[in-house]
């Protein structure tokens, strides 16, 4: 929060002209959405129940991203670059992890065993999303250590390009189904039990991740690291173990996101991390990039939008296919934060800062 | 230590890449405008339609205002494709891919003494890919001809180009109106495939007579093709009494359509009509019955998802679903050889529904070569590239698998038959036979 400030020296207390007319647009901006939601609202063409079910629906979706984005702002945290691959690194588990699955649904092993079966899956995704993360911190980014902030990001775009069309390669470049889960069909009152589970996976990995940062010593060291890169390597701690150690916890997240995301919406391709990817950071972006709390909080936020945004903001004005305009939204959101809040909604955790 | 592991990763990128530029790079074309054919002089010039002779009497090179085509002898003529063969619309590229490589095979992979070569671009069933694809076949001088595109959007973008380059393309599943409206049409462009202006009326005239249901909602997906085949359902059904409750639209790569199926929920409507892709359509299959107040709707889509994939990803979900597409069951003998040849060659039942349109496609473009081809005494081959679109125009009762193909002005070529399929099983081993039956007309 205290970082913004200091920034900008223009002189005494002058009022910017940009400074001015971002406001202005952010303020028009609001008042759009504000308008439009309370037209919506008045129409009334909705029932309580599907105002609900738009909540019910984009938690699901969000806390995907949320999953997906602790692995960018973890990547963040410690090297400040943003690892374009990891939407890559997402669909590189949920794609190989199909075959796990439907192996096990043809020897008939899942109906017998769902559970043991999901776990299965889970961490076997998991696994190979981490080796696939450290090997692109291998290759694509380590020797690039000491080069001009902008050359990994580049090669961070050239790996995601790489990994994406080596498994259209590999698994060809259709839509593969994943089999259904017979436990988790139907309905748990009005939730989808699919959505249950996924917010239970995503629960249960960030109380994991949480115990993982703050218990051990590998995560005292990725803190460490995140907090002062120098200073961690002048107190011995080895920087480079840290940094794979942070690529190989977030990749396991992207992994278990992956298969998470197939229960949910069954189908996968080798393109599917791409737009989860792009979303996943602008979460990060929203809730504070570097803040783990803040990924998750922009995770949820993003996906609630996406889903209940174009009915609330715009069925007021009787636009036609509001449903188009859904990244519209999630993205001037993005711009309205950062004009407001610059730092994200919790604020970013960069270097200098105490850490949770 | 490091040093060399480093310069050794490098090293092996490097390799990679060449190899990677290596496979991808064609053998440069012979250019063939430049050199000057030396042909007997004992030769008679063939008179062609459109060809005049040039004034020198021995020269048997035809002119043409857009250009002349000069395969010498042992050269192939080329005949490329411009297919959606990645994605999830990849069947739909893939099967009409089949058709074209059938029909060469029926030729004996020959054409007035010279081999057949295809070449191909992958068109990805969105404008950027039409384009790209459209801008490397231009590029080709060998083509000949095109058999493509798959999706409208991609010849929306790629027709033009195909046009300027003086080159002809032939589509055998583009349908959206557009593309042979008469403001919009370019004379490179013609196709065998039904305008979509019958699928929607048919479409509409089984929700509305056949299954008396008149409340519809409509979803698109942005692309030229689903956008107007909704608005052609939807203004048909207007027609015919019904009313149309909500018109929506998603994005191709949104995975999560239940808030979209929300908002229509909201207006009650006995069907909705997506006349989109995979994998959007299938996500659709898959979540519209969540809904609440969507448990009993009925849903129905069109050629776009008349796929196995269809079935196979959206499983139990996809059973009861209705399906427009081109009718297949009244074509006559020569389609159930063409058929029987298909499984022989590819080991399994045809996978989309423009196998056949392809076959004629390709056939059509054959016969129009034959029209203007000038064959010189020392055996090359000379094919004036306006002459063949004209020949092509001028198809007429041409017999092809879909039926007697008479082309129009505008370059609607198709004998259309529409029909409705619905699905009953999830068992795709025996596409389509085992998993869709045909329920209207």
């Amino acid at each position: 929060m205290t970082i913004a400030a200091p920034r900008r020296f223009t002189g005494g207390r002058r009022i910017d002209i940009s400074q001015l007319i971002v406001w202005a647009i952010g303020g028009i901006l609001l008042a759009i959405v504000l308008l439009g939601s309370i037209l919506t609202l008045r129409a009334g063409h909705y029932t309580a129940a599907q105002w609900r079910d738009f909540v019910v629906f984009g938690i699901a979706q969000g806390a995907i991203y949320a999953l997906i984005a602790l692995g960018y702002t973890m990547v963040y945290g410690v090297l400040r670059m943003i690892n374009f691959a990891h939407g890559e690194v997402f669909m590189s588990g949920a794609m190989t992890t199909f075959f796990l699955a439907d192996y096990l649904n043809r020897s008939g092993f899942l109906k017998a065993h769902p559970w043991i079966s999901l776990v299965a899956m889970l961490l076997f995704s998991g696994l190979v999303s981490m080796t696939v993360a450290v090997l692109v911190e291998r290759i694509a980014y380590r020797p690039l250590r000491g080069a001009p902030r902008l050359v990994p990001l580049i090669t961070a775009v050239g790996a995601s390009f790489f990994l994406q069309y080596t498994f259209r390669g590999l698994f060809g470049s259709g839509v593969r189904a994943y089999p259904a889960i017979p436990v988790l069909q139907g309905k748990l009152w009005v939730f989808q039990k699919t959505q249950v589970a996924v917010f239970i996976g995503v629960l249960i990995t960030l109380a994991l991740l949480v115990l993982f940062l703050q218990r051990t010593r590998a995560g005292l060291a990725i803190r460490a690291v995140a907090e002062d890169r120098e200073a961690a390597a002048l107190m011995g701690v080895d920087v480079d173990r840290a940094i794979v150690t942070t690529f190989a916890v977030g990749g396991f997240m992207a992994g278990i996101a992956g298969v998470l995301y197939a229960l949910v919406f069954v189908q996968v391709q080798f393109f599917m991390g791409f737009l989860p990817g792009i979303k996943a950071f602008t979460a990060a972006v929203l809730g504070g990039i570097g803040n783990l709390p803040g990924a998750a909080v922009g995770g949820l936020v993003l996906g609630v939008i996406e889903s209940i945004g174009p009915s609330l903001f715009f069925d007021g004005y009787g636009i036609r296919a509001a449903h188009q305009l859904k990244d519209v939204i999630a993205f001037t959101i993005l711009v309205l934060i950062l004009i407001f809040r610059p730092t994200g909604l919790l604020g970013e955790r960069l270097g200098g800062e105490e850490r949770v | 230590m490091r040093r060399p592991i480093r310069s050794f990763t490098v090293l092996l990128l490097v390799l990679a890449f060449v190899l990677a530029a290596c496979q991808r790079a064609q053998p440069t074309p012979t250019s063939a405008p430049a050199a000057q054919p030396s042909p007997t002089p004992a030769a008679a010039a063939s008179p062609t339609p459109a060809a005049q002779p040039t004034p020198q009497a021995q020269v048997t090179k035809p002119t043409d205002p857009i250009g002349v085509l000069e395969i010498k002898p042992g050269e192939p003529i080329v005949l490329a494709w411009m297919l959606t063969v990645s994605g999830g619309t990849a069947q739909l590229g893939e099967d009409s891919k089949r058709g074209i490589e059938i029909a060469i095979e029926d030729l004996g992979g020959e054409l007035l003494g010279h081999k057949i070569e295809l070449v191909g671009e992958d068109s990805g069933c969105n404008p950027e890919g039409g384009q790209a694809a459209a801008t490397r076949l231009a590029a080709n001088p060998r083509i000949v001809a095109i058999i493509g595109s798959s999706c409208s959007s991609e010849a929306r973008v790629g027709a033009p180009i195909i046009d300027q380059a003086g080159l002809v393309m032939v589509s055998p599943s583009n349908t959206a109106p557009d593309l042979t409206d008469p403001a919009k049409h370019v004379e490179g462009y013609l196709r065998v495939a039904h305008n979509d202006k019958v699928q929607g009326r048919v479409a509409a005239e089984f929700v509305v007579n056949k299954l008396g249901l008149k409340r519809v909602a409509t979803i698109h997906d942005g692309s030229l093709y689903a956008e107007q085949l909704a608005n052609v359902f939807a203004e048909n059904v207007q027609k015919l009494g019904g009313t149309v409750v909500a018109q929506e639209a998603v994005s191709p790569e949104d995975t999560d359509m239940r808030p979209v199926l929300t908002r229509i929920a909201t207006q009650q409507p006995e069907l909705i009509y997506y006349p989109i892709f995979n994998p959007a359509g299938s996500y659709i299959t898959l979540q519209a019955k969540e809904i609440s107040g969507l448990e009993n709707v009925k849903l129905m889509s069109a050629d776009g998802l008349l796929e196995p994939q269809t079935v196979q990803n959206a499983g139990q979900a996809a059973v009861g679903l209705y399906l427009s597409g081109p009718d297949l069951t009244v074509l006559g003998p020569k389609y159930q050889e063409f058929v029987q040849k298909y499984q022989q060659k590819y080991g399994t039942k045809p996978v989309a529904g423009f196998h056949a349109h392809a076959y004629d496609a390709t056939m059509m473009i054959v016969e129009a070569i034959k029209k203007v081809a000038v064959q010189a005494p020392d055996g090359t081959l000379y094919i004036p590239r306006k002459a063949l679109r004209d020949a092509l125009y001028q198809t007429k009762n041409f017999p092809g698998l879909t039926g007697n193909l008479t082309c129009d002005q505008y370059g609607d070529c198709a004998d259309p038959k529409i029909a409705v399929y619905e699905v009953f099983s999830t068992d795709t081993t025996g596409w389509p036979d085992s998993a869709i039956r045909k329920i209207y007309p």
